[in-house]
């Protein structure tokens, strides 16, 4: 019996779309990117989504409950509680994006120059673990109380404790790579030292920095909420999550609304990120899947 | 064994130099004159002036690094621009609530996330295992503050089971005490939970799957025994490790539910001192915290040779 005679049941099976197996696979992913897809939604089409204008005062209306005028109810001037949430996400979204992007440059860059050389290696480690040894929030809460309360300095404030993470991660990838025969061909061949860097030594950092930067984003969002909810955060003019709980906190007993969807939203968008990078994790290193 | 200690010890001088040489720059890298953030926006020329020359920024900037290590090493952390009193004694006066809190916090949470962890390990694949890693994930994403009011909401104001904010010290009795701590090291320590619950699942699962245990399982052990004693405490150097990292996760926490639950410790006089500007206090208690940090890391690889006698120092 030859191969030709197989009947036409065996026959391979038809290829099924990358797309399709990914999600099948990895709900954890579809699940995170479309929650995060629609907040994002949310935060570009805010105006067009029922919104009024939501710093408008309204003081007759104050503290109302949820009803079908006021969504999500309104505050203690009488703002419109569900617009100022849906104006909220801007702020989330773009400090959680910032900070992922400029700690993951800045971070990858002092790994690699780390990684590499060894005097800047002994420096650079012991400030990486000076600012780890303090906690984010004091870190990034003490760098607020010096400038004048923008997104731009919370942007910054976040990224300083951030990037010991990222530098740990880049410099180990280095370390472990540095060593591999591959490398070391190439350092024989007289390969310059940025095409190493460049073909050999990022395309290996690139996935466990992924991920990273997606736990960097989730923790972001919170460090932002949590200034604001301090009052050394974003500018209290500006609807922020953290901000409109903290106008909250002292109606907690009489008008919890006020914390609860802001709240709801934060843990949402935080949990989107999470799942995502937890998917990214699983696909990137199937070894780990199940594991953590 | 003392050798290593004293080595470690050494090898925390470095990092406490840089926390201490960031915590100095702070005043300095600031855009601006930093007198006069302190000063605030309603300051005269003369408020500016005066506060300069307390903080001794007229002089040349390595000279007052120098003269503020030394008094640093002398144990004297500076004085507070609000109250006039030293920052040391503000400090102890603050220590207490945030103590109690942080160890309370850590006995719920490690009672709570080891066990969770086993059955999640001992369940592996199973519904229980995926919902119990699906609350961790959550536990990893709810901010300690919306947590925190939520618990407030549920169980001050709805049930009204227990205070709603407020902190009773241990000598008022132990049962306001405890009433008044059960909300925030539950909003506190979710986090924390989440973390533990998730290495002790997967260094369980680790130590299930060697030999050793089918062997225990094979000459009749019942699964108990087996799960607590012969695969706990090979387990058991991985979950320590994670419960030392995430110590530091626990007291930056400490900085928000101080003031969600309206706690008078260290938290809290951070938070105020920011408010006020009072950049003596927020130096000396940025300094604290990574002393306290530095100490529990050392404590937990101590703890290493107690739990596997391979590891010596």
């Amino acid at each position: 019996m030859t191969a030709n005679s197989l009947p036409q049941d065996f026959a391979v099976p038809r290829q099924r779309s990358r797309l399709f197996d990914t999600v099948r696979r990895h709900p954890t992913i579809v699940l995170g990117m479309l929650i995060m897809l629609l907040l994002a939604a949310v935060a570009i089409f805010a105006p067009y989504l029922g919104t009024s204008d939501p710093m408008k005062l309204n003081p007759v209306f104050r503290l109302r409950p949820p009803s079908e005028r006021w969504w999500f109810g309104t505050d203690h001037l009488g703002r419109d509680l569900y617009s100022r949430v849906l104006y909220g996400s801007r702020i989330s979204l773009q400090v959680g994006l910032a900070v992922a992007v400029v700690a993951s440059v800045i971070g990858t860059a002092i790994g690699l120059l780390a990684g590499f050389v060894r005097w800047i290696d002994a420096v650079v480690m012991r400030i990486m673990d000076g600012l780890m040894a303090v906690p984010g929030i004091l870190l990034a809460i003490a760098l607020m109380a010096l400038t004048k309360a923008s997104v731009q300095t919370v942007i910054i404030a976040i990224v300083v404790p951030e990037v010991p993470r990222i530098v740990r991660l880049v410099r180990s990838v280095v370390l472990s790579l540095r060593e591999q025969p591959f490398v070391e061909a190439a350092e024989a061949t007289g390969t310059r030292f940025h095409r190493i860097l460049i073909r050999h030594i990022l395309p290996s950092a690139v996935a466990p920095l992924i991920v990273q930067a997606t736990y960097v984003c989730a923790s972001a969002m919170i460090l932002e909420a949590i200034l604001s909810f301090l009052g050394a955060g974003t500018p209290s003019s500006i609807p922020s999550w953290g901000n409109i709980m903290a106008e909250g906190r002292q109606f907690v007993t009489v008008a919890f609304w006020i914390l609860g969807f802001p709240g709801l939203f934060l843990t949402l968008t935080v949990l989107a990120v999470n799942l995502l990078g937890d998917g990214l994790r699983d696909m990137f290193d199937p070894r780990m899947r199940r594991r953590l | 064994m003392y050798a290593y200690l004293a080595r470690r010890l050494l090898a925390a001088i470095p990092v406490i130099a840089v926390v201490a040489l960031f915590v100095f720059l702070l005043l300095h890298l600031s855009p601006g004159d930093p007198a006069a953030v302190i000063a605030g926006d309603l300051a005269t020329a003369q408020d500016i002036d005066r506060i300069r020359a307390k903080l001794g920024l007229d002089r040349p900037l390595h000279i007052q690094f120098v003269e503020w290590v030394w008094r640093l090493a002398q144990g004297d952390l500076g004085t507070s621009i609000f109250s006039n009193l030293p920052v040391s004694r503000l400090i102890g006066q603050r220590i207490e609530p945030t103590i109690s809190l942080t160890i309370m916090t850590m006995i719920v949470a490690i009672l709570a996330a080891v066990p969770i962890g086993i059955v999640a390990a001992w369940k592996a694949g199973t519904w229980i295992d995926r919902s119990i890693m699906g609350f961790a994930v959550l536990g990893f994403s709810v901010p300690i503050f919306a947590l925190g009011y939520f618990l407030i909401w549920v169980f001050a104001v709805r049930l009204e089971l227990l205070p709603v904010q407020g902190y009773t010290p241990i000598r008022q009795g132990l049962l306001p005490f405890l009433e008044n701590l059960i909300l925030p090291s539950t909003a506190l320590g979710i986090v924390y939970v989440a973390l533990i619950a998730r290495m002790t699942r997967a260094s369980m699962i680790d130590v299930l799957n060697q030999d050793y245990i089918r062997t225990a399982h094979a000459k009749g052990l019942s699964r108990l025994p087996i799960l607590l004693i012969h695969a706990l405490k090979p387990a058991a150097v991985p979950i320590v490790t994670t419960i030392g990292i995430g110590v530091a996760l626990l007291l930056g926490g400490v900085v928000v539910t101080e003031s969600v639950f309206n706690i008078p410790g260290l938290g809290r006089l951070t938070v105020d001192a920011i408010l006020r500007r009072d950049y003596p206090v927020i130096q000396g208690v940025i300094l604290v915290f990574a002393v306290i940090y530095l100490a529990i890391n050392l404590a937990v690889d101590l703890l290493y040779t107690v739990l596997d006698p391979r590891i010596r120092y």
